[in-house]
């Protein structure tokens, strides 16, 4: 008998449809996969169980909980279900605690406001559980603040909350986005311990197919407010029956067509950058304190090459990139673009910043909301100083360029909110192709968007970088795009570069430790698609 | 949080030191001759050359801020030159009136707009919250002079329940109390309703977080979220402005001490500058910025009380 059955569960929220219908259930001890891509209504799935919907939300359809329908319960039953039979973890593990509580006071009040227990008693089970999760109060003890724990910490807190009383259910919706590869493994490894120790189901709710062929015994999937496949996990992984579990697939392990055409003349050289920090002084006559964010590093990147910038997020890639592009000044060594030199003594010139753009992962943000597409698209041409075309050729270029990354000049008078996720990094990489740079720098620019658009924005650098020959320097997290994307990848650690090859051999082959540790936290489809991994 | 509030007391001892040389270079040396300032235009030549003996002006100017540093840690400010007493006993004679007043108009603010805005935020755009901010809108509105006399008109003339002006003194603290109570809820009425319409929007912000979302998701009800853990974290816009409010209070209920009466610090500036007192003027000004420096320094404490991220990191 399943533990959890969603029978067309129906959403509206303010008269719009968000779920059209989702049938799903979930079996004692069982894992449920449930993937989709944004906006296909995975969270609002897990809030519509929990009934912690926004305003104006109506629900339909049934949804049954452990022989009871949670839809006929009270606010006030539900809130004895909450948190005791039905726990949920979420995405965001920097905001999802309380920032004013310590971490223990924060697990056990699961316990005091079920149980009615004691604030010491409490705290001395919540104790126990920070220990089950991997968080013994010798290594990070209950009173400490979430701002004190690191991304990895608080989502374990996160979990002890919602296990504190060995729910029958846990839902976790993205538990693991927000964080990196290794301490993302780690997360997973734990959940899937907890789901047998206590004996739980689990609803994953996540948007890497990878995640789902290594956790989940069954999957849903999610498209557009309805579930259009479900069954176990190797099966549907392998064999997808609907078009669209097909194309999110194709999409995952998608590689772009990319002709290597590295030259042999180097195009950008940087020799031992060194960039620190400063860091706010402990007293008012305390001495300046930094922490050294990149340390000693050297590469090249030859002209139309592709060349790969891993790491975890502290490892100093964004720093690295901020040197290059002459954005933050190193403390010591140098940056040459072909003979030019940006570093400490040289200072970047715009001509050398013509030659090099760059995109970064929040596409929206990195836009003036107020300004229209084509002067933002027009932007860099002021680079071209005394060669900076008049109106008529500006709007010639501007046409070219969206029309080079598939947007139509017609939209050239619309504002950046008209326009979806993937659109909005399409208007980014037509800014930065405006001038005809020789390097373009793309900081974690496919990170925030879903599948099948990452797919097509890979094709569209692939084809950039093929018909134009423009090198492109890729900093990411994720192996499977850097794979896809590059010809050569740098591994960086704590401000260093530890490994460095063709990125094929580095991937299949990883000698330093570290490269490897982060291999093999990737979750990869290779098992249950049976086919390479992407 | 030792190491912070030490911190923090440098700051202000390095503020309070800052706020004098600023205080004694505008008044005493910028322009011109502070005794025929306060003497005017047709003073006679001996009864200048007094009034600087008597200033001491005929010194060097760091000897003349000295002796006015160390003067003032002694607690001697000088004598006044119009009311020919000591100023210190003049400011703390209307210090006692002001302090309370400032204090007692904060507690009634605060009592009134913290429930107010958490019954607001709590029923959000429902009967409650609308009448409340409907409410808190015509009190920021209202000039407090007017409502001032509107109160003495029910209270003292109609009803008799208070007397409606003047100050009895501490001797009897219940007269004493009674004859400030109109005077703090007419300053009161305004900053209650400030206070209130901070407290809403910084509470409506804080149920918008992600950890009230978790909160709920542990089994809490929509109020005990609200109050355990969106209620702290919305306190700390509400300090700020209780902070700004009791500096405002303390100098500037000079047109509410002028309707009731009150010998206060706001009248005793007014009539210092009438009367081109300096001395007076400066001291009471110092005073001020010390009240001002000093609040600064509670608030900063009870920020790092509710939010421990600002307990380490800068001083």
């Amino acid at each position: 008998m399943s533990l959890l059955t969603l029978d067309h569960a129906g959403l509206t929220i303010d008269d719009h449809r968000i779920l059209d219908g989702v049938s799903l259930s979930v079996a004692q001890g069982e894992v449920l996969g449930l993937v989709g891509e944004s906006g296909s209504g995975k969270s609002l799935t897990a809030l519509s169980i929990l009934n912690l919907l926004p305003r104006g939300a109506r629900l339909s359809g049934r949804i049954d909980f452990d022989g009871t329908a949670l839809s006929a319960l009270s606010e006030r039953e539900m809130t004895r279900r909450r948190g005791a039979e039905i726990g949920m973890i979420f995405q965001e593990p920097m905001t999802a605690l309380n920032p004013l509580m310590t971490i223990g006071d924060q697990v056990a009040e699961t316990i005091r406001i079920h149980k009615g227990w004691g604030r010491g008693r409490a705290l001395r089970s919540a104790g126990d559980i920070l220990a089950q999760v991997g968080l013994p109060s010798e290594k990070v003890s209950p009173s400490r603040y979430p701002h004190e724990l690191s991304g990895g910490q608080r989502q374990r807190v996160g979990i002890a909350m919602a296990v504190a009383l060995g729910p029958k259910l846990l839902i976790a919706d993205e538990p693991t986005t927000a964080l990196d590869v290794t301490t993302q493994a780690q997360i997973l490894a734990l959940l899937a311990e907890l789901t047998k120790t206590l004996d739980m189901a689990l609803l994953l709710i996540t948007h890497d197919l990878g995640i789902v062929s290594s956790m989940a015994d069954r999957v849903a999937v999610l498209h557009a407010g309805r579930v259009v496949e479900t069954g176990p996990t190797g099966a549907v992984l392998a064999a997808p029956r609907q078009a669209y579990t097909r194309q999110l697939l194709a999409a995952t392990l998608h590689r772009p067509q990319r002709i290597a055409r590295a030259g042999s003349d180097v195009l950008l050289s940087v020799e031992h950058v060194v960039r620190d920090y400063a860091l706010p002084r402990r007293g008012l006559f305390a001495p300046p304190q930094s922490v050294r964010a990149v340390d000693d590093v050297s590469f090249v990147i030859r002209r139309g090459e592709s060349v790969g910038l891993v790491g975890e997020s502290g490892s100093g890639k964004s720093s690295l990139a901020r040197a290059i592009v002459g954005l933050d000044r190193p403390q010591a060594g140098r940056v040459r673009m072909g003979a030019v030199e940006i570093g400490p003594a040289g200072g970047g010139t715009t001509a050398i910043l013509r030659d090099m753009q760059m995109v970064f992962q929040d596409p929206y943000g990195s836009f003036n909301p107020r300004h229209r597409v084509d002067r933002l698209v027009a932007e860099p041409l002021h680079l071209l100083g005394r060669d900076r075309p008049g109106a008529d050729e500006r709007s010639r270029r501007v046409a070219a360029a969206l029309e080079a990354v598939g947007i139509s000049p017609r939209m050239a008078d619309r504002y950046i909110h008209e326009f979806s996720g993937g659109q909005r990094q399409r208007i980014a990489l037509a800014r930065a192709l405006i001038v005809e740079p020789e390097l373009i720098v793309l900081d974690e620019a496919v990170s925030a968007l879903d599948v099948s658009i990452r797919a097509q924005i890979l094709d569209l650098l692939a084809d950039i970088s093929n018909t134009r020959g423009v090198a492109l320097l890729f900093i990411a997290h994720d192996l499977h795009v850097v794979r896809a994307i590059t010809d050569r990848v740098l591994v960086m650690k704590d401000g260093r570069i530890v490994e460095e090859g063709e990125t094929g051999d580095v991937l299949s082959r990883p000698r330093h430790p570290y490269t490897q540790a982060l291999v093999a936290a990737t979750p990869t489809l290779a098992r249950a698609a049976g086919g390479e991994a992407g | 949080m030792t190491r912070f509030v030490l911190g923090r007391v440098t700051m202000m001892l390095a503020s309070l030191l800052v706020a004098s040389i600023v205080i004694f270079l505008v008044l005493e040396v910028l322009p011109g001759d502070p005794a025929a300032f306060m003497l005017g235009l047709n003073s006679s030549a001996e009864a200048l050359q007094a009034l600087r003996e008597q200033l001491g002006l005929n010194q060097p100017v760091l000897a003349r801020y000295g002796a006015w540093l160390s003067g003032m840690v002694r607690g001697d400010f000088g004598i006044s030159y119009t009311y020919r007493v000591p100023v210190a006993g003049l400011i703390a004679d209307r210090l006692w009136v002001s302090l309370p007043l400032a204090i007692y108009a904060l507690t009634l603010s605060t009592l009134i707009a913290i429930p107010v805005g958490l019954l607001a935020a709590a029923n959000r755009n429902g009967a409650v919250d609308l009448g409340a901010m409907g409410l808190a809108q015509i009190g920021i509105a209202l000039p407090n002079f007017w409502f001032a006399m509107l109160l003495v008109l029910v209270f003292s003339v109609g009803l008799r329940w208070f007397s409606s002006g003047g100050f009895p003194g501490w001797e009897d603290p219940g007269a004493a109390m009674a004859a400030l109570t109109l005077p703090a809820i007419a300053l009161a009425l305004p900053q209650a309703s400030i206070l209130a319409r901070i407290m809403r929007s910084s509470l409506i912000d804080a149920l918008e977080e992600d950890y009230v979302r978790t909160a709920r998701a542990k089994g809490l009800t929509r109020t005990q979220a609200l109050i355990r853990h969106a209620l702290r974290n919305a306190l700390i816009p509400v300090i700020t402005i209780m902070g700004l409010q009791f500096s405002f209070l303390l100098a500037g209920a000079i047109i509410i001490e002028n309707v009731f009466y009150l010998p206060g610090l706001g009248r005793l500036a007014f009539q210092a500058i009438s009367a081109r007192d300096l001395i007076v003027v400066r001291s009471v000004v110092m005073i001020l910025v010390f009240a001002v420096i000093v609040v600064t320094f509670l608030v900063d404490i009870a920020y790092a009380l509710v939010d421990p991220r600002l307990r380490q990191g800068r001083p």
